[in-house]
């Protein structure tokens, strides 16, 4: 050995390095937020939740994709169920939510229960893993009970039904200022025909701004927002059947009636008298794109689904007489009702204990819907639950979203590219739609090579 | 979780790992003479011995999986035939290519070249400082500074982006500087160049301060100056330091993924191998071909690692 001081310098060195490289990983985790909100006991009416039955001690925890600040309002919305039974519910949100389930699951460290925002991530947990649980006859009685069949067919798998649905959004809306079209004296469309007409007056009236604004920017997830325009539209001109059978791969992505979709969908989003420069689609992000129908006044309009109120910059107000509100994307066929784009999220579990049981009946049930919505008090939240009271919501935006959802006249589809699997929908789908804006690829090149990427 | 129970739980386990090297350090002093050394090397070497169990065995699941089908399963080389037959994969190769050509010769040539300009200059501590600041900064960090440098905003409208603003100031047309191929995988690099130069000068401009002065004072004598002392005397002089940055910068090149994902998110044609293999991965749910992904970027960083260590292995 050499001299002892030597050594000892050389020792906290390393150590010095070691401490440092741990002092990052425990950094790294901090991504993740994890709260507990504990029981209770009492003072809540509790009649409703006597069929659950005593959990005292019990913890159910929940993995989310539901990150600051809108996770408050789901961990508020539990308290009733945790006061009425003294289970207590283990939230935790991240970011990284879809990276990071499929490789808990697979690695054993599953959560309790988990918000999938895409069926397709079900089916491919459910089919590669097998360690999704089957719903409870309590669950599956609520969602026939408090659900349409649509939305207890986007939580089943291969014919067994796994998921309870929980939050809903719209993506069938147009973004306007009520304002602005007051002052022009323009009128909100009820037909596709009159939206287009409106579209024309505004590039007539107004040789500065365009009638459109269009983002398909939206990081490493670009290309997302010209999906659903395809999506909006295939459900308008196709038809909710064979809308049906193209997110099910049953006819081929490039099917003809995609092909006049798409050129459809062009007609708007590749004319550049309608949104101008028709390549920066690709680069501005959807966020940004429909600010300037507030700021500076240079686009009117701006498809993009409900959650896109809390966009919007401070003081803005959202509301039918304030500075933004939207529209209803006009049916092409007036006589073929009401279709409607939206998404939502699926409650999977992967434990069968009895209080995850519960839990999961309690999530499907109007009871929770209810205390979710007043929970929510900025806004922002809906469920496609028939008993959610609209009254109970506190923001317009919301009241109109679940008014469209209950609608008996609304033909509701989920977002296809949701229902794809992963290398489509999250894949060669949002790539390609990219393409076409960016590199001004061609309508049948790009469902082609989608199509070439569906193995 | 907040802050306070945040670093609470840092220090608690910055607590517990000095607790165990310092037990470790002390079980290890107990043994005296011939033995205790043995045993006290072994103390030593055991982590390094468990991280490559670690490693290895990881390893070769993942080059096991890389030759599995996603879909049926089957063994054979259909995830590899996908990497090298599939357009975009292609294109992932070639910008690799790109990046790992690019990046360590314009990184070490401005490096080398800003160390031999900076050499005893009054100022040489500030510039130093200057260049290697942008080494601080996180790959994440640099790639979302220089998408606002790069930010585009159709013309007529206020541009936030630094160099679209020059522009318009000009009086020229914006740029949309990130979505045209190829010159977008270009500013990319620059970004990468940008981190790493600093990196070469400060290793380059050590090597070039290492060379002896009677050397260069008997190159004097013989009539050697300017280019020909850069080429005959510092560059030779040097060369191992040389080998050493490009080498360094090349692997870490390879890998380059957090500059390209927070930038484009592979999307214009700038995606790279470390991209595609997260995609497969996490998004498309194919983990063969991810492995296959990950294999081949393992396969080209051997040859740079053995260039390495046999550099290394003549030099000493």
């Amino acid at each position: 050995m050499a001299s002892p001081r030597k050594n000892r310098r050389s020792v906290i060195a390393l150590s010095g390095v070691a401490v440092l490289s741990l002092g990052l990983a425990a950094c790294s985790s901090g991504s993740s937020t994890t709260a507990t909100t504990s029981a209770a006991g009492g003072g809540a009416d509790c009649a409703a939740y006597k069929a659950y039955g005593d959990l005292k001690g019990k913890t159910v925890t929940v993995y989310t994709s539901i990150v600051a600040p809108e996770d408050a309002s789901h961990k508020e919305s539990y308290k009733p169920f945790e006061q009425c039974t003294g289970a207590t519910i283990k939230y935790e949100g991240s970011k990284e939510f879809e990276a990071q389930l499929p490789v808990r699951v697979k690695g054993g460290n599953a959560p309790d229960i988990a918000y999938i925002p895409q069926p397709g991530l079900l089916n491919t947990l459910v089919s590669t893993t097998g360690k999704v649980v089957k719903a409870p006859q309590l669950v599956s009685d609520n969602v026939d009970k408090y659900f349409g069949k649509d939305w207890k067919a986007y939580g089943t798998v291969g014919g067994t039904f796994y998921a309870a649905p929980l939050g809903a959004n719209v993506k069938s809306f147009v973004w306007y200022s009520p304002k602005t079209f007051k002052a022009k004296g323009y009128t909100v469309p009820k037909t596709w025909d009159e939206m287009m007409t409106l579209t024309d007056k505004i590039v007539a009236d107004d040789s500065k701004a365009k009638p459109w604004c269009v983002g398909f920017g939206s990081g490493d997830a670009t290309g997302w927002p010209g999906t659903d325009w395809l999506e909006d539209v295939m459900l308008r001109t196709a038809g909710p059947e064979k809308y049906d059978a193209w997110v099910a791969h049953k006819i081929p992505f490039n099917d003809p009636s995609v092909v006049s979709a798409l050129a459809k969908v062009g007609t708007i989003v590749k004319n550049p008298k309608y949104v101008g420069d028709v390549k920066a689609i690709a680069t501005t992000t959807f966020q940004d794109a429909g600010l300037p129908i507030v700021t500076d006044g240079s686009c009117y309009m701006h498809r993009q689904a409900s959650f896109y109120a809390a966009n919007w910059p401070k003081g803005t107000k959202v509301a039918e007489d304030g500075d933004v509100w939207a529209f209803y994307l006009p049916a092409t066929d007036p006589a073929a009702g009401k279709p409607v784009l939206g998404g939502g999220e699926f409650v999977a579990a992967f434990a069968d204990r009895p209080e995850v049981a519960a839990f999961q009946a309690f999530l499907a049930s109007p009871e929770w819907a209810n205390a979710k919505a007043k929970a929510t008090t900025g806004g922002g939240w809906v469920s496609a639950n028939k008993e959610l009271k609209i009254d109970n919501l506190t923001s317009p935006m919301d009241k109109l979203s679940a008014g469209i959802l209950q609608d008996p006249k609304a033909v509701f589809r989920f977002d296809g590219s949701d229902l794809m699997p992963g290398a489509v929908g999250a894949g060669s789908f949002w790539k390609e739609m990219t393409n076409w804006v960016a590199s001004d690829k061609s309508d049948a090149d790009v469902l082609n090579a989608i199509e070439a990427s569906w193995k | 979780m907040d802050t306070a129970t945040k670093f609470t739980q840092m220090f608690f386990a910055l607590g517990v790992f000095a607790l165990v090297f310092v037990g470790t350090l002390l079980l290890a002093s107990l043994f005296k003479g011939r033995t205790g050394e043995k045993i006290q090397a072994g103390a030593f070497v055991l982590p390094s011995l468990i991280l490559l169990l670690g490693l290895l065995i990881p390893g070769l699941m993942t080059i096991w999986r890389s030759f599995e089908n996603d879909s049926t399963g089957a063994l054979g080389f259909s995830n590899y035939g996908d990497i090298f037959t599939r357009p975009e994969n292609l294109l992932a190769l070639r910008n690799t290519a790109l990046w790992v050509i690019l990046v360590p010769l314009l990184a070490t040539a401005i490096g080398l070249l800003y160390a031999i300009l900076i050499d005893r200059s009054p100022i040489e501590a500030l510039a130093k400082a200057l260049v290697f600041l942008p080494m601080a900064i996180s790959m994440v960090g640099a790639g979302i500074i220089w998408k606002f440098v790069y930010e585009y905003r159709t013309a007529g409208r206020t541009q936030i982006g630094l160099l679209n603003a020059i522009l318009d100031g000009m009086g020229k047309d914006p740029k949309n500087f990130l979505l045209d191929a190829p010159s977008n995988t270009i500013f990319l690099i620059i970004v990468m160049v940008w981190i790493q130069a600093g990196f070469a000068m400060t290793v380059l401009s050590a090597a070039i301060k290492a060379i002896p002065d009677d050397i260069i004072e008997a190159a004097k004598l013989d009539g050697v100056e300017g280019l020909k002392m850069f080429r005959f005397i510092t560059l030779p002089s040097i060369r191992s330091a040389l080998v050493v940055v490009l080498t360094t910068i090349g692997i870490g090149t390879l890998k380059v993924f957090d500059i390209v994902r927070t930038m484009t998110g592979g999307n214009f044609e700038t995606s790279v191998i470390a991209n595609e293999f997260y995609d497969a991965i996490f998004r498309y749910n194919r983990d063969g071909l991810g492995a296959a992904f990950a294999v081949l970027l393992f396969v080209l960083v051997v040859p740079i690692v053995v260039y390495n260590i046999v550099q290394m292995r003549k030099d000493a």
